[in-house]
């Protein structure tokens, strides 16, 4: 047992928890928290397999490492979006106009 | 058992619990509390997979940035939750649901515990190569460098991101100063925070940036750390962004995306191709880019924290 077993495992759990909290939340910001949480799961896969490619005198393949570098810059301004929409609705049932 | 597997089982099952609690917390509060725990948690066992450069994206902008986004937007909910109460599926759903998304999670840790070996790996590629790059830290080689249309791409990202943003303004605010209207604040603690920890912060951003090229850190971490900054000053009362019709702001938000497109192309006359670097310059043009590109970041994370215009210019 070493850090890419453990981390590996921990990857599924959270991509399969955080598909259950969008899947099953009916409140929009908690399934966008949710999401969140599937996407840590999935660069937590590349992370292990980016470890498992370790060598040449680096401790992980540079190539999915910066590639979770890319995916998490891009997951948030995807969030940022997500967030103004639902804002947005929300400004909207207050003042009664979308019914 | 050794120290290290105890540290990381630790980790392992923190990022988890904060993870469940994510999820089932009951008030929305409680559940975005979770969410910055869990980034700040996963950050660390970034770095026990041994990339640092990711434990930093992590930190800032999984866990810094995103929870003032999700704090802020739970302030402005207050009570509403947004859900009809037809959305809440019923247990029997629940349970099927619950049952394949662990299914789901079983496959895919099997899967990863009987990956091949050897494990594929560009590892001795991109050793072989950093020196043609002229950089000492192979993951900004792989952003800057080999895997340049990504980073480019992500850069744009941003900037359509903005775009989304303020497109959701009211008819009436559009062309008006981006976010709420900051009061000045009467707290003296944090207008004394908004005018000490600035000075400091920017010499980290920038430090992050620059040492990028040698060590873990780049333009995104750096330009996250400049952010930041200039939102703490924002939210202190003590500067306010330029209105969204500005054109000043809106060449800001693009230069970086512009100057990365425009090396690119002088790559393609002068180099190997589109975003190949001319062997006698490319460090000088890597560090443009990546000036380039962190101004354009502070200022499209700022604008995306900031929010939409909500009043008339």
């Amino acid at each position: 047992m070493n850090e890419v077993t453990i981390f590996g495992l921990l990857a599924a759990a959270l991509v399969g928890l955080g598909l259950y909290g969008v899947l099953t939340h009916a409140a929009p910001l908690r399934r966008i928290l949710s999401f969140n949480l599937l996407g840590g799961g999935v660069f937590l896969v590349f992370g292990v397999v980016a470890r498992r490619g370790a060598g040449a005198g680096f401790d992980g393949d540079p190539v999915p490492q910066a590639i979770i570098i890319t995916g998490i810059v891009v997951a948030f301004a995807a969030t940022t979006l997500a967030i103004a929409l639902l804002l947005r609705i929300a400004e909207l049932r207050q003042d009664g106009t979308d019914d | 058992m050794s120290a290290t597997l105890l540290i990381d089982l630790a980790l392992a099952f923190s990022v988890l619990a904060a993870a469940l609690w994510t999820v089932a917390a009951r008030r929305a509060f409680e559940a975005v509390v979770g969410f910055v725990a869990f980034g700040l948690v996963l950050s660390l066992a970034w770095v026990r997979l041994g990339t640092v450069d990711v434990a930093l994206t992590e930190a800032a902008v999984g866990a810094g940035a995103s929870g003032v986004l999700l704090l802020g937007a739970t302030a402005r909910l207050g009570a509403q939750t947004l859900a009809e109460v037809r959305d809440q599926p019923a247990m029997a759903l629940r349970i099927a649901t619950g049952f394949f998304c662990a299914l789901l999670a079983v496959a895919l840790g099997w899967t990863l515990l009987n990956l091949g070996d050897p494990a594929p790996s560009l590892a001795p590629l991109a050793a072989a190569n950093l020196a043609a790059t002229e950089l000492g830290n192979p993951v900004s080689g792989v952003l800057l460098a080999w895997r340049a249309l990504d980073t480019l791409l992500e850069a744009v990202v941003l900037v359509l991101a903005v775009i989304g943003v303020w497109s959701v303004a009211p008819d009436g605010a559009w062309g008006g100063i981006p976010g709420d209207i900051q009061p000045p604040r009467r707290d003296p603690a944090l207008r004394l925070a908004a005018q000490i920890i600035p000075p400091i912060g920017v010499v980290i951003g920038v430090h992050l940036v620059w040492t990028g090229a040698e060590a873990p850190g780049g333009a995104f971490q750096g330009g996250t750390v400049l952010a930041a900054m200039w939102v703490l000053a924002w939210m202190a009362g003590l500067v306010r962004p330029p209105a969204v019709s500005s054109r000043r702001l809106r060449v800001w938000v693009i230069l970086g995306p512009i100057v990365f497109i425009a090396i690119g192309l002088l790559g393609s006359f002068l180099a190997d191709g589109f975003l190949a670097y001319p062997a006698a310059f490319t460090k000088p043009l890597i560090l443009l880019v990546e000036a380039a590109l962190t101004f354009s970041i502070a200022v499209a994370l700022v604008l995306l924290l900031v929010g939409p215009p909500k009043a008339a210019p």
